[in-house]
């Protein structure tokens, strides 16, 4: 079982998540060319080693995650939410902001 | 070399079955080769068989890193099948099906294929409508298919659960001809067969690196020296995109994902075809082995990983879809557990194709289907290979096929590889 250090929940099991894919795809202009949408949409680096990849914590929190993770060894290096801000904004519109969730965003 | 018969077996008998001559030979690797085909899997040795039988090539060799069949060939649940229903996978599965029929004749060495049904279980009405129209296109294109009520199911295997299943069987779709065959026979019979034919298999030599020079391939570095090569085949499922980056490539329409299978302790025969559970979000395959072992498995562990280790949510995902089909099997202990990495592709269906390297070949992306693929896999791979040009029944396997749209999708799935079960 792969612990996964939510930002928002905490450290739980990773059957709470769902893997989503390849975190350092970017997406072209929706006008891009057919080879740059082709890249993006089929091509992948399927790197052995330190990735960057999303998952989403589909039973807990419903955030997405970025989490740099070994696919050989499954070690997880970092963990931050997707959305730039997002958890900011969470702490700032609760009273009883969440210590872990200000580290986490740095 | 022996040729495996009665009388040799016979024969050997008499002296204890001490004097068994070994089956292949264990070759220092020589300098350079005319083809040499990277991977000792079953497609890598399938290759150099046919290369060697059907097209006369002398002087090839298959590198492989560890032992030959170490990989996805002994990590599989060895189910054969055709039950295909896609232009391009049509043809090229029930191609590979003929070839299984007549294998073990054709190797001089018994990979116990064994024609025993595979049963697709039918929970929904939907579920038996695209059956039947899956099964009718296979019928109309020259392969055998049933579907079967649900007394004639009840009468062939009867130990499913009909009685208190959350989602009740209502029958089957049925592939007669398709069914199982011993995954390491097939390893050895191939390794055999190329060894016959000359080909060198080089075990423990791991490709580290690609040398091209002027648009071509010129040799491998590899741990047991350079090789040089005329032609060079590639064949290394779940690393095809370590080996496409080394030869300086970029990037492959291909992610690595683990898979995992399970044996239990041996049982009396019980199981006598390959059953398949599939509904909602289950995915279940069975069937027993000629040990006794229930040899069955599941999903992918869902998250990209080069691992061959598995994770313990599919171990109880698998054993829920176990008990939830067979209630018998409940207090059955299970023996042993495993886990291969294999290239899943972005439409589920494979890629056996010329490259931009004018002599570099890629057989890759078999997803979880490699097993029962191999013999045409490495038939039509080899006539790639030796002809310089694909033929019609892999013309559609090509690299290309994204970017014109004709994405060979039959799980309709869309452009995820985890989801291409």
């Amino acid at each position: 079982m792969i612990r996964i250090n939510c930002p928002f929940c905490g450290e739980r099991d990773h059957s709470e998540f769902t893997y989503g894919g390849d975190a350092s795809i970017e997406y072209p202009a929706l006008d891009a060319s057919i080879e740059e949408w082709h890249e993006a949409v089929f091509l992948r680096e399927n790197i052995r080693g330190m990735q960057s990849e999303t998952w989403h914590h589909v039973n807990g929190c419903r955030s997405w995650l970025i989490i740099e993770r070994d696919t050989m060894t499954h070690e997880i290096k970092s963990i931050r939410p997707a959305h730039e801000g997002y958890a900011s904004a969470l702490a700032s519109s609760s009273s009883s902001s969440n210590d872990a969730v200000g580290e986490q965003d740095q | 070399m022996t040729r495996y018969s009665a009388w040799s077996v016979f024969k050997n008998g008499l002296s204890g079955h001490k004097n068994w001559g070994r089956a292949w030979r264990d070759p220092e690797p020589k300098t350079e080769y005319d083809v040499v085909i990277v991977g000792a899997g079953l497609h890598g040795l399938a290759t150099a068989y046919y290369l060697a039988k059907n097209h006369g090539v002398k002087n090839i060799a298959v590198v492989e890193k560890g032992w030959l069949g170490g990989g996805n060939a002994g990590r599989n649940t060895t189910i054969v099948r055709s039950n295909y229903m896609m232009p391009g996978n049509r043809d090229f599965y029930e191609h590979s099906l003929e070839l299984w029929e007549n294998l073990s004749h054709d190797l001089n060495y018994n990979v116990m294929f064994s024609q025993r049904s595979h049963i697709s279980l039918l929970h929904t009405p939907a579920a038996r409508d695209g059956a039947a129209r899956r099964y009718n296109t296979m019928r109309l294109t020259g392969t055998d298919a049933e579907i079967w009520d649900l007394d004639t199911l009840k009468r062939e295997v009867p130990h499913l659960n009909y009685n208190s299943a959350r989602f009740p069987i209502m029958g089957a779709a049925v592939q007669r001809r398709a069914g199982s065959a011993r995954h390491d026979a097939v390893a050895w019979g191939y390794a055999r067969g190329a060894d016959q034919h000359g080909v060198d298999i080089i075990q423990n030599c791991e490709v580290t690196g690609v040398t091209r020079e002027g648009g071509k391939v010129t040799s491998l570095e590899t741990s047991r020296g350079t090789i040089k090569a005329g032609k060079v085949g590639f064949a290394v499922a779940g690393n095809s995109s370590r080996l496409w980056s080394m030869a300086g490539l970029g990037k492959l329409p291909i992610e690595t994902h683990k898979l995992q299978a399970f044996v239990s302790e041996p049982l009396k025969p019980l199981l006598d075809q390959v059953v398949v559970f599939g509904v909602g979000g289950a995915h279940f395959y069975i069937s027993q082995s000629d040990k006794g072992g229930m040899v069955f498995g599941g999903d992918l562990d869902w998250y990209k990983s080069y691992a061959q280790r598995g994770n313990l949510p599919i171990v109880q995902d698998v054993a829920e879809c176990a008990t939830s089909i067979m209630p018998c099997l409940g207090r059955v202990r299970l023996l042993r557990h495993w886990s291969g990495v294999m290239d899943m592709s972005m439409d589920g269906a494979p890629f056996i194709c010329k490259t931009p390297v004018d002599n570099l070949y890629l057989n890759a992306g078999w997803n979880y289907g490699g097993f029962k693929a191999s013999p045409a896999s490495g038939w039509h791979f080899a006539d790639l290979i030796a002809n310089d040009r694909a033929g019609r029944k892999i013309e559609h396997f090509n690299l290309q096929r994204f970017e014109r749209g004709v994405n060979i999708d039959e799980r309709g799935a869309g452009p995820d590889p985890k989801l291409h079960g």
